[in-house]
């Protein structure tokens, strides 16, 4: 585990990242420190460069410029395959689910370069106990809340060290994502981190400890939700701060 | 007793087209390639055995074993540069590069082997048959090929449906991003997947060219039989090329103890009429 500046350690630093798409900064000197066991949220509108930093991080983009560091490796060069050997794991945007695949072959894709940890398949099905019983339907018979619980399930059965997770709620009816929320306390509990990208800022603010606002590709507003005005995030989110955007 | 000898001949030349037809359905299955330089590599296989038999230097049988593997990985070496290449730049680029290594592979043999044909002589193998009831005679060498489609095509269905790489190749067909976020890297699995569909086609090539006579250009002629089997069968399903291969070679078969010139004519009638009425094929599936 590396150390920052003021002492603490950090499990996943992300340093002045830079990330193009084609000529579009979409992202911009967006720095980032996550320690182990704690939650990040990325909060932003539409087209604020969300998901191109969590690609990023994931590994499928390249970073223009910048480092990412994961408990002192640099991995900023390095492709998806070789994070996920690390310890980075994605559930990506619109969970991207393998079609032709049965529910359960959708979860074990999952566990192709596991590392050890306490995430087995056993432990998904407990923690999903609606699972089981249609293991073997194809994914493409869920329904979009079930498909959103697949795609973690795979996610965690790699043991991440850093889970990314994009726009959670999309797509979902409330209830549903309500019952999705809930269970990230249990993910965080075995030491995952988590980093979480959202567009319902509400949702997000209620389960992270430190949250991040982003708008077209700078951060303009960091702090833990307790210690932000609510007023300050609206203005943040939206871009009616003053001189939030150089 | 006529026709049911002609169905029994035409299940056994039914059974080496499915195992030929194999490697493209793969390659169409996971990667989406269609690879038109297929005939050309059975034939490549046919004369690298040439060249390891040379003067009886080594026995046939060992000639066999060491070409399935060389195949295997000229396949996985050959995905991982050149086709990844085209695959990655456009889709297109995969037929025009298939295309380009079909004429390659061509001239190459030509210019080193000569147009000649040649044969590889299996000896009793070949000429030998198993004598069941009355005048059916089924031969030795149609047997294997028919034993070896159901054989490898079982294999390779249980492969991906429960071994650890299957299941990624299944899902590298669906979404390649995806399967390198979830950890695999999508060139190698596509990778082994060419060698899976090289090692099919090289053992194709050489029962080929047990039976019968070839020659550089005898390629592309065997293209269309693969091509044919496994459109008959439903696009990327492995099941469905086993039953096309067999479907085509018993209609030539049947139709050939009928009029035997219009046999290879009635094979492609049967494919224009799975293309008009079924174009699905008959067991359609999305991935292998």
């Amino acid at each position: 585990m590396s150390t920052g500046h003021d002492g603490a350690s950090y499990l996943l630093e992300v340093t002045d990242l830079d990330v193009y798409h084609g000529q579009l900064r979409a992202v911009a000197d967006f720095s980032l420190r996550l320690a182990a066991g704690s939650t990040v949220g990325v909060i932003g509108a539409n087209g604020a460069g969300k998901t191109t930093l969590l690609r990023c991080l994931a590994g499928v983009l390249p970073a223009t410029s910048g480092r990412i560091v994961l408990d002192g490796t640099d991995i900023t060069a390095l492709p998806a395959h070789r994070r996920v050997e690390l310890g980075i794991a994605s559930v990506p945007e619109g969970r991207r689910l393998f079609g032709s695949l049965s529910l359960q072959d959708n979860l074990l894709t999952g566990t192709y370069r596991k590392r050890s940890g306490p995430w087995t398949l056993e432990a998904i099905y407990e923690l999903f106990d609606w699972m089981p019983a249609r293991a073997k339907q194809s994914s493409r018979q869920l329904s979009g809340g079930e498909q959103q619980a697949v795609a973690i399930g795979r996610a965690l059965l790699a043991n991440p060290r850093v889970l990314l997770i994009d726009e959670l709620s999309l797509g979902l009816a409330p209830v549903i994502v309500k019952r999705i929320y809930a269970t990230l306390p249990r993910i965080v509990a075995g030491g995952t981190a988590v980093l979480l990208v959202e567009q319902d800022v509400s949702q997000a603010m209620a389960v992270v400890d430190t949250v991040y606002c982003l708008l077209e590709g700078h951060t303009v507003l960091t702090g833990a939700p307790a210690d932000l005005d609510r007023g300050a995030v609206e203005d943040a989110y939206f871009g009616l701060a003053t001189g939030a955007v150089s | 007793m006529g026709v049911t000898n002609a169905v029994l001949q035409g299940l056994l030349l039914g059974g080496l087209y499915a195992l030929f037809a194999a490697g493209l359905s793969i390659m169409f299955g996971v990667m989406r390639i269609v690879n038109l330089a297929h005939g050309d590599l059975s034939v490549v296989a046919a004369y690298i055995a040439v060249l390891l038999i040379g003067q009886n230097f080594l026995p046939l049988w060992l000639v066999v074993v060491l070409v399935i593997p060389i195949f295997a990985a000229i396949g996985y070496v050959l995905q991982r540069t050149v086709f990844q290449r085209s695959l990655s730049s456009d889709p297109l680029a995969t037929l025009l590069v298939t295309f380009g290594l079909s004429i390659v592979i061509q001239n190459v043999l030509l210019q080193t082997f000569s147009a000649d044909t040649r044969t590889i002589d299996a000896g009793s193998f070949v000429t030998g048959s198993l004598k069941l009831g009355g005048s059916i005679r089924l031969s030795w060498i149609g047997i294997v090929g028919l034993v070896a489609a159901v054989a490898c095509i079982v294999a390779i269905q249980v492969f991906f449906s429960r071994s650890r790489t299957g299941r990624m190749m299944r899902a590298a067909a669906d979404d390649p991003e995806t399967a390198s976020v979830v950890g695999a890297n999508p060139h190698h699995v596509y990778g082994v997947a060419t060698a899976i569909a090289f090692a099919t086609v090289a053992l194709a090539g050489l029962i080929f060219a047990m039976r019968s006579a070839f020659d550089p250009s005898a390629g592309p002629q065997r293209l269309i039989v693969a091509f044919e089997a496994v459109v008959i069968g439903g696009l990327g399903s492995l099941w469905g090329t086993l039953l096309g291969g067999l479907a085509l070679g018993m209609t030539q078969s049947v139709v050939s103890f009928f009029d035997p010139g219009s046999a290879l004519l009635a094979g492609h009638l049967v494919f224009l009429a799975v293309l008009a009425f079924r174009p699905q094929g008959i067991i359609p599936a999305r991935t292998v």
